[in-house]
C-alpha cells in the first residue's frame, strides 16, 4: 500500500545541508499496524511528513496505492491527502474557536460531500468516539484524551486508507493514553492501516510491526519488547523531543 | 456552500482577534471617509448639470475689453459676461441658433399676501427661450411668451419652493406675486430644478448656489430697474450723470450672461462666424478695440473655462487619495500579523486535504468582509466629512450628499482596498509550508 524506495530528503540552506532521509526504503502493508520509533533527529518526523504528503522527497520514489505520489501537483496531493490519509498529532491541532462537530467537518468540507453525508458521517465519528452528546462543545472544554479521540473522529471522518499518527498519546496520561491506544487498535481491527511514531516502547511493542529510523536510514525491528528497546541508541529519547 | 463556509470560518475568525480587526477596518474606514468626502464633492462639483444638452449650449464671449490689456490666447483671458447692448443686439437678430437667451441676476423684496414678513428673493431676468433651452421642468403652467418680453409684460414664473411658502403650494398660474410695490402675474411654477453646477449663471452665488426662485422678462426687470446683482466689470466707468442701471445698459461694463442653442457643428460654426460678423460691424462704430476674440463654449468647456472645480479641490482629492494609500499600506502589515497568526490553522487544513487556492479563496472571503465593514465605516466617516464641509463653506449644500451610487462607490472601494492590502498576506499565508507548522501547534 505505501512503498517508499530510494527516498532522500536534504534540507539546505546558504550554509549548510543537512540529510534528514538517506535513501530510506520502506513498505507498509494494507491493514498493517506499523510504530515507527528512532532517537530525536532521526527523520522520523521528515517521514512521516513525506508519507503524509505534506512534503516532497529530494529524491527517491514514493507510492501510494501504487501510484508514484512524489511529483504531484499541489491540488492533486491535497485530493490525496483528503481522502486517503488522516492526521492524528501529538498536541490534537483542534481549532479553538471551532466546536466539536465543526472541527471534525473540517476535511470533509474539501472533499464536496453533500451537507446530508456530512452530517451523518460527522454524527457517527463523535458517537464513535464517545462524544456525540457533546458536539457543540469546545476543545478547550474538554480533557486531553476527550480532545484526542476527536481529533480521531476527524481524521477517520474521511474514511482514509491509512492513519498517520504522531506521537497521538504524548500529551496524555496513562489511562488516557491506554483509552486511545485501544481506539486506534479498534480502527486497525476493522480495515484501516496505521502508521504511528511514539517514544513510547510500550505503545510501540503494542503494533504488529516496528520500524526504527536512524540517520534517515529505516530497519524493521523482528520484535520490540520495552526491553529490548533500552539497548538501542535512543540518545534523546529521555529528553521526549524528536 | 462553500462560501458560506468561508463567509463564517471569516466571522469567527474575526472574533478571535477583535483589536487587531477593529484595527484594520478603521484604518480602511478613516482612508475610505477622507476619500470619499473630497471625492463626493468633486462628483458633484465635476458632474454634467445637463448631460442630454450639454453638448448644444454655448456661453457666448466677446472681447470688448481695454486695448491695454494683455493680449488674448483663451476664453479665459476673456470676461465672462456680455455688456446689456450686445447682448439685446444679437436676442434681436436674425442669428443662426435654434434658440437664444440674455439674462442677468437681480433681486427684489417678495411681499406675501398675508401678514408674513416681506423678504429678498434672487431673481433671473431673462427671456422666454430660457426655459425651453435648459428644458427647465414645469409643475403648472408655461413660459412667458416671446411676445410678453417684447412688450415688457409683468410677468413671472416662480419655483416650487416658493410657490409652497407663499401659497402652501398648488396651481397658482393667474395669481400675483408682488414684488416691491408691483405685482406681476404668474405664468407658470416650476418644479424642483438644481442643476449643479449651476452652469447658466456660475458667477451670482457661486456655481453652486441654489436655483432662484423667480424669472421674469429681462425687458421688464431692466424697466423696473431691478439693479444687477453678481459681479459687474467695467473697464471704463459708466457715465455717473444717469440713473445707474440706464449708465450699465449704455456702457461698456459686461453684467449679463447669453447662451445659445446649437444642434450641430456646422450651426456652432456658422454662429461662431455670425459673432465675429457682429463685432466687425461693431469695430466700425468704434466698440471692441482690441484684436477680434470671440469664443463660445460648451457646457462642460463654460465650467471649465470658469473653473467651476479648482485646481485646490483637485490637490485635495490626491491628497485623499495618498492617505487612502497609506491606511491600505496600514492594513497590509495588520493582514500580515493576522494571518500569520492562523499559520497554525492553515497548516492543519492543509493537512486535512485543503489546496493552496482553498486556502486563499477562505482568506479571500475574510479579507472581504473586512473591506465591507470598513466600507460601512467610511461611509459613516464620510457623512461627518460632507457635514463638516457643509458647516465650513457656504454654498456646498448640493455638494454635501452621499447619493445611492456614491455609496455602491464607498464599498466598492474599500473592498478592493482590502483585497489590494489583503492579496499578499493571502498568497503568502497559502504557501506556508504546512509540516513543520503541526509539530508546534
Amino acid at each position: 500500500m505505501l512503498k517508499m524506495t530510494n527516498i532522500s530528503k536534504v534540507y539546505r540552506t546558504e550554509l549548510i545541508e543537512t540529510h534528514a532521509l538517506r535513501e530510506l526504503n520502506l513498505h507498509v502493508d494494507e491493514g498493517e499496524f506499523v510504530s515507527v520509533t528512532g532517537p530525536s533527529g532521526s527523520g522520523k518526523t521528515t517521514f512521516l511528513n513525506i508519507a503524509g504528503l505534506l512534503e516532497t522527497p529530494t529524491s527517491g520514489i514514493y507510492e501510494l496505492d501504487d501510484q508514484d505520489v512524489g511529483r504531484l501537483s499541489d491540488r492533486q496531493r491535497s485530493r490525496i491527502r483528503n481522502e486517503k490519509v488522516g492526521f492524528i498529532f501529538q498536541s490534537f491541532n483542534l481549532i479553538p474557536d471551532l466546536n466539536l462537530w465543526d472541527n471534525v467537518d473540517v476535511p470533509l468540507r474539501y472533499r464536496g460531500w453533500s451537507a446530508s453525508r456530512r452530517r451523518k458521517v460527522i454524527g457517527d465519528m463523535l458517537d464513535l468516539v464517545g462524544l456525540g452528546s457533546r458536539k457543540g462543545y469546545l476543545p478547550s472544554q474538554l480533557s486531553g484524551g476527550q480532545q484526542q479521540r476527536v481529533a480521531i473522529a476527524r481524521a477517520l471522518a474521511g474514511n482514509p486508507r491509512f492513519l498517520l499518527a504522531d506521537e497521538p498519546t504524548g500529551n496524555l496520561d496513562s489511562e488516557m493514553a491506554g483509552h486511545v491506544m485501544q481506539l486506534l487498535e479498534e480502527i486497525n481491527r476493522e480495515g484501516t492501516t496505521i502508521v504511528m511514531v511514539t517514544h513510547d516502547p510500550d505503545l510501540a511493542a503494542r503494533a504488529q510491526r516496528n520500524i526504527y529510523i536512524l540517520d534517515g536510514h529505516a530497519s524493521d525491528l523482528p520484535s520490540l519488547h520495552p526491553d529490548n528497546v533500552r539497548t538501542l541508541p535512543d540518545r534523546e529519547a529521555a529528553q521526549g523531543g524528536f | 456552500m462553500q462560501f458560506t463556509y468561508y463567509l463564517r470560518l471569516a466571522l469567527a475568525s474575526m472574533r478571535r482577534t477583535p483589536i487587531l480587526t477593529g484595527l484594520m477596518i478603521l484604518a480602511l474606514g478613516l482612508g475610505i471617509g477622507a476619500f470619499m468626502t473630497t471625492f463626493t464633492v468633486h462628483y458633484l462639483m465635476s458632474g454634467d448639470p445637463i448631460p442630454h444638452k450639454s453638448s448644444v449650449l454655448y456661453a457666448v464671449q466677446l472681447d470688448n475689453w481695454d486695448p491695454n490689456s494683455p493680449p488674448t490666447e483663451s476664453a479665459q483671458d476673456v470676461q465672462p459676461q456680455l455688456t446689456w447692448q450686445d447682448g439685446e443686439n444679437l436676442m434681436n437678430a436674425d442669428t443662426p441658433a435654434t434658440r437664444q437667451a440674455h439674462m442677468y441676476g437681480a433681486g427684489a423684496i417678495v411681499v406675501p399676501e398675508n401678514d408674513e414678513p416681506p423678504f429678498d428673493e434672487s431673481i433671473v431676468g431673462t427671456y422666454n427661450a430660457f426655459f425651453e433651452m435648459f428644458d427647465v421642468p414645469f409643475l403648472y403652467g408655461q413660459p412667458w411668451n416671446r411676445q410678453m418680453d417684447d412688450d415688457h409684460a409683468s410677468v413671472a414664473v416662480i419655483g416650487r419652493k416658493l410657490n409652497d411658502k407663499l401659497f402652501g403650494g398648488g396651481d397658482t398660474v393667474g395669481r400675483n406675486i408682488r414684488l416691491g410695490d408691483k405685482f406681476f402675474k404668474i405664468v407658470g411654477v416650476i418644479d424642483d430644478w438644481q442643476p449643479t453646477p449651476r452652469f447658466y449663471h456660475v458667477d451670482a452665488g457661486g456655481a453652486f448656489a441654489d436655483t432662484e426662485q423667480i424669472f421674469i422678462p429681462m425687458t421688464r426687470a431692466i424697466d423696473e430697474p431691478m439693479w444687477p446683482r453678481g459681479n459687474t466689470n467695467c473697464w471704463s466707468p459708466p457715465d455717473e450723470s444717469l440713473p445707474l442701471v440706464q449708465a450699465l445698459k449704455q456702457s461698456e461694463c459686461v453684467w449679463t450672461q447669453f447662451w445659445a442653442e446649437l444642434d450641430t457643428p456646422e450651426q456652432a460654426a456658422a454662429y461662431k462666424d455670425y459673432l465675429d460678423n457682429y463685432v466687425r460691424s461693431q469695430k466700425e462704430i468704434g466698440r471692441f478695440p482690441r484684436p477680434l476674440n470671440t469664443f463660445i463654449s460648451n457646457v462642460n468647456e463654460w465650467l471649465d473655462v470658469n473653473g467651476v472645480v479648482g485646481n485646490d479641490n483637485r490637490v485635495q482629492l490626491r491628497l485623499s487619495f495618498l492617505f487612502l494609500m497609506v491606511c491600505v499600506l496600514n492594513t497590509v502589515g495588520l493582514l500580515m500579523a493576522k494571518f500569520l497568526g492562523k499559520s497554525g490553522e492553515v497548516a492543519l487544513r492543509r493537512a486535512m486535504g485543503a489546496s493552496r487556492s482553498a486556502i486563499f479563496a477562505q482568506n479571500l472571503v475574510e479579507i472581504c468582509v473586512i473591506g465591507v465593514l470598513g466600507g460601512a465605516v467610511g461611509i459613516g466617516f464620510a457623512w461627518l466629512g460632507l457635514r463638516a464641509v457643509e458647516s465650513l463653506y457656504h454654498g456646498y449644500q448640493h455638494l454635501v450628499h452621499l447619493d445611492p451610487a456614491m455609496l455602491a462607490v464607498a464599498v466598492s472601494l474599500s473592498v478592493a482596498s482590502a483585497i489590494a492590502a489583503g492579496l499578499y498576506p493571502v498568497w503568502r499565508v497559502s504557501l506556508l509550508a504546512p509540516a513543520g507548522l503541526l509539530k508546534t501547534q
